[in-house]
């Protein structure tokens, strides 16, 4: 269980004017600003949660895991893990947790993988039938079987970044911090990440933290989620839950051939192109198969399509909504 | 254990990989070392001693300074690196690892031809034993040891402290240098040449006096009282408040954003 009360923490950050004069000046008096990275934050995430930590950038969310893995001391406030304060018991705290940074590697540059592995086996003091049986079991869900002798530098970011969760997991943690695992990853890469976690998750219990900017991580991963925003919590909640909170209105693209049809004046039109177009409309007001009834009898239609909002529209109201 | 072990010798293996360049870095380092010893030798060509100390007494201070601090330097050396796993984040990464953060930071970095400064000490010892006249006893020789043994671990701390500067400013600050580097320049003498105020400070500050002026007035049989033999040991409560500000500058930690 993860628990955060209260948790402040503000950072000083020296303040100077571009140019020659204003540094020599910076040098000798100083001003700083004061950034509150966080303020007030409380939250509580049970064991064998999946929660996806959103914000747009500078809002505190790499604060947030850094305190979460005993980077960081707060100025205020406490956190509690499985029962230990990351930042005083941090040995003991860290042997429990996975963190993969996804700018940052965890793996020796130079050495093959596997010797990276055996090195952090030695560090976590994994017993060696239990690190077998997870290299053996994370070598086959990730497939890093032709990957395990070469060396880290010349692997590509996709390889690299399964080998840096193989990594992370080697020691059975109870708790994986994932801060931004899929950036920079190609479209066959960022499903195999996906999947991998969900299924991590179904089957170990392990409690993910996941920030990332990519809102299909979120779809396909989180359930619940945080939203941060100028160091406070924003929002909590399930998914689903907020996307109806922002807007219920669903998205209908029409493929017809012929004349455009005329409009309902429950629709609201989004685009229009030669032969398809794109309306939203609120399905209490209008259901779906009245709407698909209206389209057919109007024009010949040849295909129809029907969404919700999707996240990403929905994160950017939500950030406009809170003026971030 | 093992783990440092691996990591020490995967470190050593490294670079017994480039074996030209290791013996050269090495000879390198035993030849800068040597000029400070031939600066000594030409000194005592023209006078014939320094502040009461003769020429063997002043090799022998010498030896005792250099072998200590290229012990020192060799396990505290790699916190030079301190200051660049700072600013490029990588301590983070050493942070979640439950092991000891400075032994996860100085195993990696140890350079090994810093044995070519400890092995001129050697020498410079061989050179000074004979000529110094101290009188040896199963005493003086554990006196000795101990003001190596000791004396190492104070240039350790004060790498150390060097290091722990960088949670403040980030940047690295040679000046501080003075505190290491300079330090093995000013050793190669008593330190009571230094007059009265730079001895004070040298005893209650940065108590490099403890293990090598104090502890010398012993083995040349001008003092013989207890705490001239005990001074190396006092020496190592040096390491206290070290820690501490070690300690404190990791609670002020602010890391990079990412």
């Amino acid at each position: 269980m993860i628990e955060f009360t209260k948790v402040t923490k503000t950072y000083r950050v020296a303040r100077r004017q571009s140019g020659m004069g204003n540094a020599v000046k910076s040098f000798f008096s100083r001003e700083y600003n004061t950034v509150n990275a966080l303020r007030d934050v409380s939250f509580t995430i049970r064991d064998g949660e999946m929660v996806g930590y959103i914000g747009p950038n500078g809002a505190g969310k790499s604060t947030t895991i850094k305190i979460m893995c005993g980077v960081l001391t707060p100025d205020g406030g406490t956190c509690t893990i499985n029962g230990r304060i990351p930042y005083q018991e941090r040995t003991a705290h860290v042997q429990n947790i996975g963190v993969v940074f996804g700018q940052r590697s965890q793996l020796w540059w130079d050495v093959p993988v596997i010797d990276s592995f055996d090195l952090i086996r030695d560090i976590y003091r994994v017993e060696e039938s239990v690190y077998r049986k997870n290299v053996r079991e994370l070598t086959q869900l990730l497939e890093l079987e032709e990957i395990l002798q070469t060396p880290v530098r010349t692997l590509s970011l996709g390889q690299r970044m399964r080998c840096e969760i193989a990594a992370s997991l080697l020691h059975d943690p109870k708790v994986l911090f994932l801060d931004e695992p899929t950036i920079g990853l190609d479209a066959v890469s960022k499903i195999a990440v996906r999947k991998f976690i969900r299924d991590l998750n179904a089957k170990k219990g392990t409690t993910v933290v996941l920030t990332t900017h990519d809102m299909q991580d979120i779809e396909a991963l989180t359930e619940r989620i945080l939203l941060i925003g100028k160091g406070r919590i924003l929002l909590d909640g399930k998914l689903a839950d907020l996307k109806k909170r922002v807007s219920d209105q669903k998205t209908m693209v029409i493929r017809y051939q012929g004349t455009p049809p005329a409009l309902r004046d429950e629709m609201e039109l989004v685009s229009a192109a030669p032969e398809t177009m794109t309306v939203r409309f609120a399905p209490s007001r209008l259901p779906v198969p009245g709407a698909i009834a209206h389209f057919a009898a109007a024009t010949q239609l040849l295909d129809v399509s029907v969404s919700d909002i999707t996240t990403e529209e929905m994160v950017a109201t939500m950030y406009k909504e809170y003026h971030l | 254990m093992r783990l440092y072990w691996n990591y020490f010798l995967m470190e050593f293996k490294s670079q017994m990989q480039y074996k030209v360049s290791f013996f050269l870095t090495m000879t390198g380092q035993f030849l800068t070392a040597f000029t400070s010893f031939l600066g000594i030798r030409f000194l005592f060509d023209k006078i014939s001693g320094v502040d009461d100390f003769s020429y063997g007494q002043v090799l022998l201070c010498f030896s005792v300074v250099m072998m200590s601090f290229s012990i020192g330097e060799l396990a505290g050396g790699g916190l030079a690196t301190f200051p660049g796993l700072l600013r490029n984040g990588e301590l983070d990464r050493i942070l979640v690892r439950p092991r000891s953060i400075i032994l996860q930071i100085i195993m990696p970095n140890m350079d090994f031809s810093r044995l070519g400064l400890l092995l001129q000490a050697i020498i410079v010892l061989g050179i000074a034993i004979p000529v110094s006249g101290v009188v040896w006893t199963w005493k003086k020789a554990l006196v000795f040891c101990l003001m190596v043994a000791c004396g190492s671990v104070v240039f350790f701390c004060l790498f150390l402290l060097v290091a722990a500067f960088a949670f403040f400013t980030v940047q690295s600050l040679d000046f501080l240098n003075i505190f290491t580097y300079g330090m093995r320049a000013f050793g190669k003498y008593p330190f009571s040449v230094y007059g009265e105020a730079v001895l004070k400070v040298l005893t209650f500050v940065i108590p490099l006096a403890l293990i090598q002026y104090y502890p010398l007035l012993y083995l040349l049989d001008r003092e013989t009282g207890f705490w001239f033999m005990a001074a190396p040991l006092l020496s190592l409560l040096f390491v206290i408040p070290c820690r501490w500000f070690y300690r404190f500058g990791l609670r002020h930690y602010q890391s990079t954003g990412s």
